[in-house]
């Protein structure tokens, strides 16, 4: 196995974005990765792209081939591959880039995410999201994913604790960060306030313990470490590419307020790269829900069970904190186009390591963790990337 | 130069509240009233409908000065509520004021700014010389589905405007369009109540066309919102005109006599005339008014206008019709199973 680094990375603006069709989205994204790396297109030798449901959103499948085309790519007949898992879509599509680069079979890879919501009415896009749980078990008898997520929150608060304020902040934390992010959908600060009087969706979840719906994309370009000088004075090595999966039902999981599949892909990843959760400088975790980034900090091994609400509190986890989590403003903030969210941990991530992350550059930012889940945590991918 | 000759206003009395919306549907009221910034709404009575409203609001602009209805040769109602889907309301309101036979007519529609499309029409032949008089009217029963965020709004009422060059109370210096083809609301054939793109309706839909007329009227004029008295814009609820009043760099109070939507609700046709029937309610000789309507599908009127010294003459009689802050005041609260009645929103068994 070769070890492998990120060479450029890019990722559009996040938001409602009525001007730009899915696929002027992802171009947008494969042109910033590519100038970035300096990369030309007879030089990619694959693509993978993680996209949740284009057939649902936009209509669209076989949309490997179709971005690879609308790349310019038709004429070089590159193998184009779409990953799906949710919203781990994107987590899973660099995995399978790095793979394929560690693997030999490929060099210069891209891999990419892309997601066109708005093109649905918010109640289409609620259903087609509902997809990444267990339409049988969990969808029919009507569950969305804030349902899901609430009765998570509803447990972990009867068994820690955890404060409204404190589950709150978390969205305040990224709301600060997001306004501190130039692609962010929500680039102005909150307050606990806001949170806790916006309306209820699925008690105790309001408003804005939610992630948005949102248009986006992003593209990372790879290539083996022996060649990354060739194209970039800083590339970013991927130390450690982890993924588990779980019951794909919230109800037959051992435990509901922990993901065991975060578990097992946390514990994987940092016994892949050697390194505990001392050695990382920021963390991009997957808090489709306040909650989940909650949970997300326990099951990562960051704290124990029960204290991360504490150490949200008292800012632990904030841009000067002890360890920074989500300092792209997260899915909250940054917003959350499903099958991209996971190439834009990594974007934001490599943006931290090069020290290109501006007023949210956490300093001497080394080491560096992303953490993206399919559904309710049947599906994680971690990875690990540092300089 | 051609301009207003009269106008006339019709609101229903009834009103409902946002908050016996709300507690139907079991929403949060606050979050709807913060929201949209609107706190009842207007509905018709069970024998009210598009058809009445236009007349009564046409009666009201006749009332107010003397013109022999013969003398109108020209009438257009825009609505998207209209009674009848073949069968003009306009011969309706034609006959009611005594301009049949010898006059045009047709039944406008482009969502909610058709009766400002119909002014426009009234000035191109009022100008030409076809028409002395020219009646152009705004009026709808607003639709919006049960539960859905226009059910808040949807509201019932409308303005009739009479345009001709004999003496205007108020001069029209200049209109100009910004029309694009862009679904954001629409209603087809044999359906009962529109759809729409939520939020796309605001960012794509009103302010691209609001904001688009607006600086391509400040441009042909050479005018600018500091040379403006008042400000008048389509008020789906009161968060958009009050957004695109302070994006164009209009202040507050240049809107404030123009804004009724948040006892009014949202009349749909009748939403942006009813406010500059406010706002000439209160307008004294030598005010300067800016308007822009908004049509979802989409496209926005603007209007230069100018009041004249004939707003104060004998001639006009503005207190012979009721203004439109007479017709907000003294409402009569339904509750929403009255509502639903006087909607006809219950189907009895057939």
């Amino acid at each position: 196995m070769r070890d492998v680094a990120v060479i450029g990375a890019g990722c559009t603006p996040f938001g409602e974005k009525w001007n730009s069709s899915f696929r002027n989205l992802f171009v947008e994204a494969g042109i910033l990765a590519l100038e970035d790396a300096g990369v030309a297109g007879e030089q990619i030798g694959g693509l993978y792209v993680g996209n949740m449901s284009a057939g649902r959103f936009i209509e669209q499948e076989h949309i490997g081939a179709l971005i690879a085309d609308y790349a310019g790519l038709a004429s070089h007949h590159i193998p184009a591959t779409r990953v799906e898992a949710a919203c781990a879509s994107g987590g899973l599509s660099f995995r399978q880039a790095v793979i394929a680069v560690a693997s030999g079979m490929e060099e210069i890879v891209v891999a990419a995410g892309v997601e066109k919501m708005t093109d649905v009415a918010s109640g289409a896009s609620v259903d087609a999201l509902a997809g990444a749980a267990d339409r049988e078990w969990e969808g029919f008898v009507g569950a969305t994913f804030p349902g899901l997520y609430a009765m998570i929150a509803t447990d972990y608060m009867n068994r820690y604790p955890l404060t409204r304020e404190q589950l709150a902040q978390v969205a305040v934390k990224n709301h600060f960060n997001g306004a501190r992010n130039p692609i962010a959908q929500f680039r102005q600060e909150i307050t606990i306030d806001t949170v806790i009087r916006s309306s209820l969706v699925a008690d105790p979840l309001r408003l804005f313990d939610c992630s948005p719906i949102t248009d986006g994309a992003a593209a990372v370009v790879l290539a083996p470490l022996d060649r990354a000088r060739e194209f970039t004075d800083t590339p970013v090595r991927v130390l450690a590419s982890a993924q588990a999966s779980d019951t794909i039902t919230l109800h037959d999981r051992r435990d509901i307020s922990t993901l065991d599949a975060t578990v097992a892909a946390g514990r994987r990843a940092f016994a892949a790269a050697r390194l505990s959760t001392a050695d990382i400088d920021l963390v991009e975790v997957h808090d489709c829900f306040t909650i989940a980034e909650i949970c997300a900090i326990e099951d990562l091994g960051f704290c124990r069970k029960g204290e991360a609400g504490r150490l949200t509190e008292e800012g632990a986890t904030a841009l000067n904190g002890d360890i920074p989590v989500n300092t792209s403003g997260g899915l909250k903030a940054c917003g959350h186009p499903v099958g991209a969210t996971g190439i834009k941990q990594v974007f934001e991530v490599v943006q931290q390591l090069r020290g290109e992350a501006g007023k949210r550059q956490i300093e001497g930012a080394a080491i560096g963790m992303t953490h993206n889940v399919g559904g309710t945590g049947a599906t994680v991918a971690v990875h690990i990337l540092g300089v | 130069m051609v301009g207003i000759i009269t106008y006339g206003v019709y609101i229903p009395r009834y009103r409902i509240r946002v908050e016996e919306i709300a507690r139907v549907w079991g929403a949060n009221a606050d979050d709807i009233t913060g929201g949209l910034g609107v706190f009842s709404k207007s509905v018709p009575g069970h024998d009210e409908d598009t058809a009445t409203i236009a007349v009564e609001a046409a009666r009201n602009a006749l009332a107010r000065r003397e013109i022999d209805p013969g003398d109108i040769g020209a009438v257009y109602v825009g609505s998207e509520s209209h009674p009848y889907a073949v069968k003009p309301t306009a011969c309706t309101v034609g006959e009611a004021v005594g301009a049949t036979p010898c006059m045009t007519a047709a039944d406008y529609e482009f969502a909610c700014k058709a009766g400002t499309a119909a002014i426009q029409t009234c000035m191109g032949l009022a100008t030409s010389g076809m028409i002395r008089y020219g009646l152009a009217i705004g009026a709808d029963v607003a639709q919006g589905a049960p539960s859905d965020a226009l059910e808040y709004t949807a509201a019932a009422g409308g303005a009739a405007y009479v345009i001709g060059m004999d003496d205007p109370i108020a001069l029209i210096h200049r209109t100009c369009s910004f029309t694009t083809d862009t679904p954001d609301f629409w209603r087809r054939e044999g359906q009962g109540y529109p759809r729409h793109g939520g939020r796309f309706t605001g960012e794509p839909g009103y302010f691209r066309h609001v904001e688009g007329a607006a600086r391509l009227l400040f441009e042909q004029a050479g005018k600018g919102p500091k040379d403006y008295t008042y400000a008048v814009f389509h008020q789906p609820n009161a968060k958009f005109p009050q957004r695109v009043a302070k994006t164009l760099g209009f202040s507050p109070e240049q809107i404030r006599p123009g804004l009724v939507v948040p006892r009014l609700g949202n009349t749909y046709s009748g939403s942006s005339m009813i406010g500059l029937a406010a706002t000439l309610d209160v307008a004294k000789p030598g005010d300067r008014i800016f308007v822009a309507s908004f049509g979802s599908g989409a496209g926005s009127d603007a209007f230069d206008i100018e009041v004249t010294d004939a707003i104060g003459s004998d001639a006009f009689r503005r207190d012979a019709a009721p203004g439109v802050e007479q017709l907000l005041a003294d409402p009569v609260y339904v509750d929403y199973a009255q509502y639903a009645r006087y909607k006809g929103k219950i189907v009895m068994q057939k």
